[in-house]
């Protein structure tokens, strides 16, 4: 579903990405943690191409992403994400903060996509506050909208760039909460997080970034278990101990 | 005191009523079509397109540098020869026409200015979510961005249109009659211009007086909540 392979990337001289090969196969969910400045949410957001790179390629659902005749529009269609600030519309309401998108890019019609978009903000326990602006919603709340938001478009996978980073930490779990639900039902995921208790319950791969290289690639049990590197059981070690 | 004689406004009423209908016209005319181009500058200022951002800063500088009476001189001069370059004929513009041009390409410089801080007031973040579901950059512009941006900036957007709305006053420069120029013809006639200037000064205070009023009226009822 997703192919990084041998991405590097630079802001001029200062190299942030390093060579970085991963994938992330139909289904699976996949947890990026590292130490922060690791490069971990740049290389996330090299899969959308909201951050350009300049070597190497990624792949998602057989389209290069570095392609410049890449209908990139067209592509981040169907790549769901959710940011660390959730990035909601503060000038619409929940409402259309759901459906502006199915209508303007999918071509849905207003009525279809104020349906969807309703239908998911009840799945994510927030039906009530449909007519409210997000400014009225508290961080988890908000965030549970970005994530309605972003599966009202039907995406073929994922990405969370540090979902519950700027979260109070009793809001952590609502958040996590709808992405375990998520991850149940077969979505293919790509997480960059330091909840390692979420890592623990659903993820089938953990990578471990440090210094915009991809230090550890394994699975959830080998990861937690027996990590190789230094680095990651030196970062396991400070993030599971507190 | 007795000597004050305010018939004079009575009995010109409808010649003043003219000027001013004049004047709110070319005010809102250049307000719209300035805001307009304006937003459209901007938006080259802030592209990554480097011709386009040297045209946009080279036209905000040019107007922002040169007095609007000569700017507003220049175009009822020029104009008339432009169009007939254009189209090969002899196109009687007019003073009062010529002001509607002139002052909507002055006051775009000064709008997109207001919209260029305005988009920056918007965070980075919201075109990346608005990339993240697809959008266009024309659409991220026109549902994310802009209305923003526009949101952000109409108290501004509106003292700078209360500057604009007295600045018309200096068509008088070109001979067209907006409101002050219809008070100053008809002093040049009558011989009161204590009663005229007078009247014609209360009724800009009444105007812009509440205009700022509604201005700050909006900067605590529109804010976006964050």
């Amino acid at each position: 579903m997703i192919e990084i392979n041998n991405v590097s990337k630079w802001y001029g001289s200062f190299q942030v990405l390093t060579d970085c090969t991963t994938q992330v196969s139909k289904s699976e969910v996949v947890v990026v943690c590292g130490p922060s400045g690791s490069g971990k949410s740049t290389l996330i957001k090299c899969v959308n191409a909201l951050e350009p790179f300049q070597q190497g390629s990624i792949v998602v659902n057989g389209i290069a992403v570095q392609d410049p005749k890449t209908d990139l529009p067209k592509l981040r269609a169907k790549v769901g994400m959710v940011f660390q600030n959730f990035e909601l519309f503060p000038h619409m309401t929940i409402t259309d903060n759901l459906a502006i998108a199915q209508i303007k890019v999918l071509g849905r019609s207003r009525d279809e996509a104020v349906d969807k978009g309703l239908k998911l903000l009840d799945r994510v326990g927030l039906k009530a506050q449909a007519a409210k602006f997000p400014g009225q919603l508290s961080g988890g709340q908000q965030q549970r909208v970005a994530i309605a938001r972003a599966l009202a478009m039907d995406p073929i996978c994922m990405l969370f760039d540090e979902p519950t980073s700027a979260l109070d930490p009793e809001m952590i779990n609502e958040v996590l909460d709808v992405m375990v639900q998520l991850a149940h039902e077969g979505m293919t995921m790509m997480c960059v997080t330091h909840e390692m208790g979420f890592a623990r319950k659903v993820a089938n791969r953990v990578i471990f970034m440090d210094r915009g290289a991809i230090v550890e690639d394994a699975a959830k049990e080998d990861f937690f278990g027996q990590p190789r590197s230094e680095r990651a059981q030196a970062f396991l070690a400070k993030i599971l101990n507190h | 005191m007795s000597d004050f004689d305010f018939s004079v406004i009575v009995q010109n009423w409808a010649f003043l009523a003219e000027g001013l209908r004049y004047t709110l016209q070319v005010t809102v005319t250049a307000m719209i079509g300035g805001i307009l181009i304006g937003t459209v500058l901007a938006l080259m200022r802030l592209s990554s397109i480097t011709p386009l951002q040297w045209f946009a800063a080279g036209y905000v500088n040019i107007f922002r540098s040169v007095p609007l009476v000569q700017v507003i001189l220049a175009f009822y001069l020029i104009l008339p020869l432009v169009l007939q370059m254009i189209t090969g004929k002899q196109i009687p513009i007019g003073a009062a026409n010529s002001a509607y041009f002139t002052f909507t390409i002055f006051e775009a410089a000064y709008y997109s200015e207001i919209m260029r801080s305005g988009i920056q007031s918007v965070p980075r973040g919201q075109v990346g979510a608005g990339y993240a579901l697809g959008f266009t950059y024309g659409q991220a512009m026109r549902y994310v961005v802009l209305p923003q941006a526009f949101r952000n900036m109409l108290p501004v957007l509106l003292t700078q249109t209360i500057i604009l709305f007295q600045d018309v006053s200096l068509v008088y420069a070109i001979g067209a009659t907006d409101f002050f120029g219809a008070a100053d013809k008809i002093t040049q006639r009558d011989l009161r211009p204590v009663e005229m200037y007078t009247t014609v000064a209360v009724v800009y205070f009444i105007i812009c007086f509440t205009l700022s009023r509604l201005v700050k009226w909006l900067q605590s009822h529109i804010a976006i909540i964050r």
